[in-house]
C-alpha cells in the first residue's frame, strides 16, 4: 500500500499547461528522496477548473494544487511528502486545501464525472473497481423491455441538443423492424468552446462504451459507432485503449457476460464541421457521403445508418446510463425538475472568476451557477446576461438569473439547454456585436442545402454589419425577426432552425441597445469600432506624445511634455492606434 | 392505402409515396423546386413546405415526407404562399437573376414560381457575387450566377445517367455544383455527355451551347420518361 497517492490531472488542458513535466519533476524528486514506493502518481481526466490547470490532488487528505509548475515538484515533495506540510501558496484559495471547502466543487453534484479526475482512464481495472461494467452484467439479464423500461422511469432525456426522451427513442429502434440495427454515439462537438463529451471520454471512456453496450443491448443491435472529431486526439487514443482492454476482457465482442448477446464498437473521425454533428449529416459522413442534413420524418430509429434502424445518443447521455442501471430509476429521477431529471455538464467560460467543466443537479438556477460554482464577474465589472447553448443558444439578462438550468425553461425564455456552453458576459460586451459573431459562425457553419439557412444567416448578418457600422435603420430591427421566425420554420434542420437564437433573444431583453446603434449611432458597451469616441482622460494622460505620434490622421492632438493632450473626433477615424499606443491607459473609448 | 387529408380534400397514397404524390393524385398543386419526378426527393428549397394541423403546425417539406394515415395537411395559405414567397426572394437575391438577359428566360421555373406565387418585388439586398462561367464543355455550359444549387443535376447525373458527374463543393453560400471533383466541366472524364443534368436544370444556370436569351428550353420529364421504360428491380 503506497502512502501517498497523486491525482494528476492529464486532461487536454493540462497537457497543454505542462501536466506531463510536472509529472516527469515529481518522479525525478521522488527518485532522489527514494520515495518511489511510497507515492503513486496516477494520471486522471479533467478536474474542472481547467483554466488553473495544471492541476492535481494529494491523498489521503486531499489537497488540491494549482498552477503547479515543474520547479515546484520539489517543494511539494520535501514539504508536504516529507513534512506533512501542504505547500500553501499552491492552494486554489488560501486556508481552503480540501476541494470540498471551495465553493466551485462543493455545489456540484457529480454523476456523469464522477470518475472524471478520480481513476486512470487508461486502466480498466480501475473503471471496474468503480462498479465498471457491473450495470452491463446485470443488464444482459434481463429482458430488453425492462432495460427500456427503466431509462424511461429514470427521465433521461437526451444531452446532445434536443433533449428527447432518451427511453422513448429506444423504445422507437427496439420496435423499427429488421434484423441490422446500429448504435452510434455522437461524439461531434461542434459547439465552440464546448468540452463536455471530450472530457467525458478522456476522462471515463469506459462509462460511454459500457452505456452504448447497454444500449445495443435494449434496442437489439451487434454493432455500434463512435463519431468523434479528429481534434480530439487524446479522446480518441483513449478509447481505443478502452475498446481494446474491454475486449481483451470479453466485455466487447461476441457473447459478452456469456450471454447470446455481442456487440462490438468501432471509431469514426469527423473532420470538424459543425453540421456534421447533426444526427443525419452525421450518418452520411459515416457512409462516406457529404455531411448534409436531410429531412425527418423518416427518423434514424427507423431509416438511420446505411438505411437501417439506428440509435444515436450523444456522448453525456450514454454515461448517465449506467448510473440508472445500477442506482435504479427512482434515485436517479429523484434528482432535477419535474421535466429534465439528473445533471447536466456544462462548460463555464467567459467573464466568470472560475471557469471550466462543471457538473449540477437539473434545476439549479443560472445564479447559483454563474455566482456560486463561477464565482461570478471578476471585480471591477458587472454581470450582464449568460449566453447558454453554444452558437444557436440564446442570451438571458440579469432579470432571468433565477431561471431554474432545465430544458423547458431555458427554452421557454428564447435559450436552449444545447450541449452545455455556458458564456459570461459582463457589461463590456456589445450585444448586438455578440449577436453578430454567433451568426457569423452559423453563417459560416451552414451547410448550403436549404434557402433558409443558407441565404437567410447571410441576409440577417449584413443587417448586423450594417447595424454594429453606424448604418441600421429601424426596419432592420422588424426585418431581423421577419429572417429568424422564417428560418426557425422553413429550415430543414436545427442549425438553421435554432440560428437565429442569439438575435432574437437579444433583441427581446435588450432593444435598447439595438436601438442605441440605430438611432444614436452609438455602441453603449464601447465595442463596436464605427460606434464609439476616443477620449483622453486628462488626469491619466502624461503627454508623452504617443497618441499623436500613433494617429494617422492627426486627430491626436497635443504638445510633447503638455499634458492633457486631445482627440479631434471629427478627424478621428476610429482606428484605435492611440488607444493601443498609450502607455499610460490614458485612452478611452466611450459610447459616442 | 393510406388516407390523409390535405387542404381539407380526402387525398389517398400507396406505402411510400410522399404527401405530395398524394396531393398530386388529389389535384391540389404545392409548388416544387428541387424536387423532380423519377429522382430521390432532398427536401432542400423548402418551397413545397406544408402546414401538419395535427403534429402542432410542424411545417415539413411534401416532396421529402411519407404520406402517414390521417394526417391533416394545409397545402395552400397565406402564411405558407409568404413563407414561399420569402424564399424566392432569398433566391433571386442570392445571385444573379437579370432574366432580361438570361437562355432561359421564358422557360424558366424559378422564373415561373415567382409569377404563380406574385413575387413580384425582391426586398433583400441582391448579393451579386459575380461566379464564374463554364464554357469549356463542347455542347454544354454552366453559368453559376444562375444557379439555385437545387442539386437536380447531381441527381439526374448519379441516378439517372450513372456518371457521377456532379457533386457539391464547399458550404453555405459558397457552396457550388462541379463538376469531378472541381475541374472544368469540358474536362471530366466521367461526363458522357448525356444532357440529362441540363434538362434537369430548372434555370438558366445548365444551358446547350448555340442558346441565346430566351431560347433555352428544358425537358425535365425526359428523366422520368426515361426510367419509367427501365424494368423494375
Ligand atoms: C448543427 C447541429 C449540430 C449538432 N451537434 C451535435 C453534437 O456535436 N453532439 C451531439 O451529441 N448532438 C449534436 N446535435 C444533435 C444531434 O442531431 C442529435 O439530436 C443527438 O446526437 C441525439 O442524441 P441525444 O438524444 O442523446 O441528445 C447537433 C444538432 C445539430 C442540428
Ligand atoms: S438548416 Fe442549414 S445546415 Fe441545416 S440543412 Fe439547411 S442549410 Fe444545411
Ligand atoms: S434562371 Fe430563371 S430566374 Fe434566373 S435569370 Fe434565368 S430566367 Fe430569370
Ligand atoms: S451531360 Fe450527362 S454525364 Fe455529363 S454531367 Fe450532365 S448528366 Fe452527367
Ligand atoms: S446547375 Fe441547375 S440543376 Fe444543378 S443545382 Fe444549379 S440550378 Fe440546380
Ligand atoms: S484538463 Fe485538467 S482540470 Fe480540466
Ligand atoms: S421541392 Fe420539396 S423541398 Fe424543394
Amino acid at each position: 500500500m503506497r502512502r501517498i497517492q497523486v491525482l494528476l490531472c492529464s486532461g487536454t488542458a493540462c497537457q497543454s499547461s505542462g501536466s506531463d513535466k510536472v509529472k516527469r519533476a515529481l518522479l525525478d524528486e521522488l527518485g532522489s528522496h527514494d520515495l518511489l514506493s511510497e507515492v503513486q502518481i496516477v494520471e486522471t481526466g479533467c478536474m474542472g477548473p481547467c483554466e488553473l490547470g495544471p492541476v492535481l490532488l494529494v491523498y489521503p487528505e486531499g489537497t488540491f494544487y494549482v498552477r503547479v509548475k515543474p520547479d515546484d515538484a520539489a517543494e511539494i515533495v520535501s514539504e508536504h511528502f516529507l513534512k506533512g506540510r501542504p505547500v500553501r501558496r499552491l492552494l486554489w484559495t488560501e486556508g481552503a486545501p480540501q476541494p470540498q471547502e471551495i465553493p466551485f466543487f462543493s455545489r456540484q453534484m457529480k454523476l456523469v464525472l464522477r470518475n472524471c479526475g478520480t481513476i486512470d482512464p487508461e486502466k480498466i481495472e480501475e473503471y471496474i473497481a468503480t462498479g465498471g461494467y457491473e450495470a452491463l452484467g446485470k443488464v444482459v439479464t434481463l429482458d430488453p423491455a425492462q432495460v427500456i423500461a427503466a431509462v424511461k422511469e429514470s427521465g433521461l432525456r437526451g444531452r446532445g441538443g434536443a433533449g428527447f426522451p432518451t427511453g422513448t427513442k429506444w423504445e422507437l429502434v427496439r420496435a423499427a423492424t429488421g434484423d441490422t440495427k446500429y448504435v452510434i454515439c455522437n461524439a461531434d462537438e461542434g459547439d465552440p468552446g464546448a468540452f463536455m463529451d471530450r472530457a467525458i471520454l478522456e476522462g471515463d471512456p469506459h462509462a460511454v462504451l459500457e452505456g452504448m453496450a447497454i444500449a445495443a443491448y435494449a434496442v437489439g443491435a451487434s454493432r455500434g459507432y463512435v463519431y468523434v472529431r479528429a481534434e480530439y486526439p487524446l479522446a480518441i487514443r483513449r478509447l481505443e485503449v478502452a475498446l481494446a482492454q474491454a475486449r481483451k476482457l470479453g466485455l466487447l465482442g461476441a457473447r459478452i457476460f456469456e450471454s447470446d448477446f455481442s456487440f462490438d464498437i468501432e471509431l469514426r473521425m469527423g473532420a470538424g464541421a459543425f453540421v456534421c454533428g447533426e444526427e443525419t449529416a452525421l450518418m452520411a459522413s459515416i457512409e462516406g457521403r457529404r455531411g448534409e442534413p436531410r429531412p425527418r420524418p423518416p427518423y434514424p430509429a427507423t431509416h438511420g445508418l446505411w438505411g437501417k434502424p439506428t440509435l444515436i445518443n450523444n456522448v453525456e447521455t450514454f454515461a448517465n446510463v449506467r448510473h440508472i442501471v445500477l442506482g435504479g430509476a427512482a434515485a436517479f429521477a429523484a434528482v432535477g425538475t419535474e421535466k429534465s431529471k439528473g445533471t447536466k455538464v456544462f462548460a463555464l467560460a467567459g467573464k466568470v472568476r472560475n471557469t471550466g467543466l462543471v457538473e449540477v443537479p437539473m434545476g439549479i438556477t443560472l445564479r447559483e451557477l454563474v455566482f456560486d460554482i463561477g464565482g461570478g464577474v471578476p471585480a471591477g465589472r458587472e454581470f450582464k446576461a449568460v449566453q447558454i447553448g453554444g452558437p444557436s443558444g440564446g442570451c438571458l439578462p440579469a432579470s432571468l438569473l433565477d431561471t431554474p438550468v432545465d430544458y423547458d425553461s431555458l427554452s421557454r425564455h428564447g435559450a436552449i439547454m444545447g450541449s452545455g456552453g455556458v458564456i459570461v458576459l459582463d457589461d463590456a460586451t456589445c450585444m448586438v456585436n455578440m449577436a453578430r459573431f454567433f451568426l457569423e459562425f452559423t453563417a459560416d457553419e451552414s451547410c448550403g442545402k436549404c434557402v433558409p439557412c443558407r441565404v437567410g444567416t447571410q441576409m440577417m448578418l449584413a443587417i448586423l454589419n450594417r447595424i454594429v457600422a453606424g448604418e441600421g435603420t429601424d426596419q432592420d430591427l422588424v426585418r431581423l425577426a421577419e429572417i429568424g421566425d422564417m428560418m426557425k420554420n422553413a429550415s430543414l434542420c436545427a442549425l438553421g432552425q435554432t440560428a437565429p437564437n442569439p438575435v432574437l433573444s437579444t433583441l427581446r431583453y435588450f432593444p435598447e441597445e439595438y436601438r442605441a446603434h440605430i438611432r444614436d449611432r452609438s455602441c453603449p458597451a464601447g465595442v463596436c469600432p464605427n460606434l464609439v469616441r476616443y477620449v483622453v482622460v486628462p488626469e491619466a494622460c502624461r503627454g508623452c506624445d504617443a497618441c499623436r505620434r500613433a494617429c494617422p490622421t492627426g486627430a491626436a492632438q497635443g504638445t510633447a511634455g503638455k499634458a492633457p493632450y486631445r482627440i479631434a473626433d471629427e478627424l478621428c477615424i476610429r482606428c484605435g492606434a492611440c488607444f493601443d499606443a498609450c502607455p499610460f491607459g490614458a485612452v478611452k473609448k466611450e459610447p459616442r | 392505402m393510406i388516407n390523409l387529408r390535405i387542404d381539407d380534400v380526402p387525398a389517398q397514397a400507396e406505402p411510400g409515396q410522399t404527401i405530395l404524390d398524394a396531393a398530386r393524385a388529389a389535384g391540389v398543386r404545392i409548388p416544387t423546386l428541387c424536387h423532380l419526378e423519377a429522382l430521390c426527393p432532398v427536401g432542400a428549397c423548402r418551397l413545397c413546405l406544408v402546414e401538419i394541423r395535427n403534429w402542432n403546425g410542424k411545417l415539413v417539406p411534401a416532396c421529402a415526407t411519407p404520406a402517414q394515415e390521417g394526417l391533416d395537411v394545409v397545402a395552400n395559405s397565406d402564411r405558407l404562399t409568404s413563407l414561399r414567397r420569402t424564399i424566392l426572394e432569398l433566391l433571386f437575391a442570392e445571385r444573379n437573376h437579370i432574366c432580361a438577359f438570361c437562355v432561359s428566360n421564358g422557360h424558366c421555373e424559378l422564373q415561373d414560381l415567382a409569377t404563380e406565387l406574385g413575387m413580384d418585388h425582391v426586398t433583400f439586398p441582391y448579393r451579386f457575387p459575380a461566379l464564374a462561367l463554364d464554357a469549356s464543355h463542347a455542347k454544354f455550359g454552366i453559368d453559376h450566377n444562375r444557379c439555385v444549387l437545387c442539386g437536380r443535376c447531381v441527381r439526374a447525373c448519379a441516378e439517372v445517367e450513372g456518371a457521377f458527374t456532379w457533386g457539391f463543393a464547399g458550404r453555405g453560400v459558397h457552396t457550388l455544383v462541379e463538376a469531378d471533383l472541381g475541374d472544368r466541366w469540358g474536362r471530366s472524364v466521367t461526363c458522357t455527355g448525356c444532357g440529362k443534368c441540363v434538362q434537369a436544370c430548372p434555370t438558366g444556370a445548365l444551358f446547350e451551347k448555340g442558346k441565346i436569351t430566351a431560347e433555352q428550353e428544358k425537358r425535365p420529364a425526359l428523366l422520368a420518361e426515361i426510367t419509367e421504360r427501365r424494368p423494375r428491380a
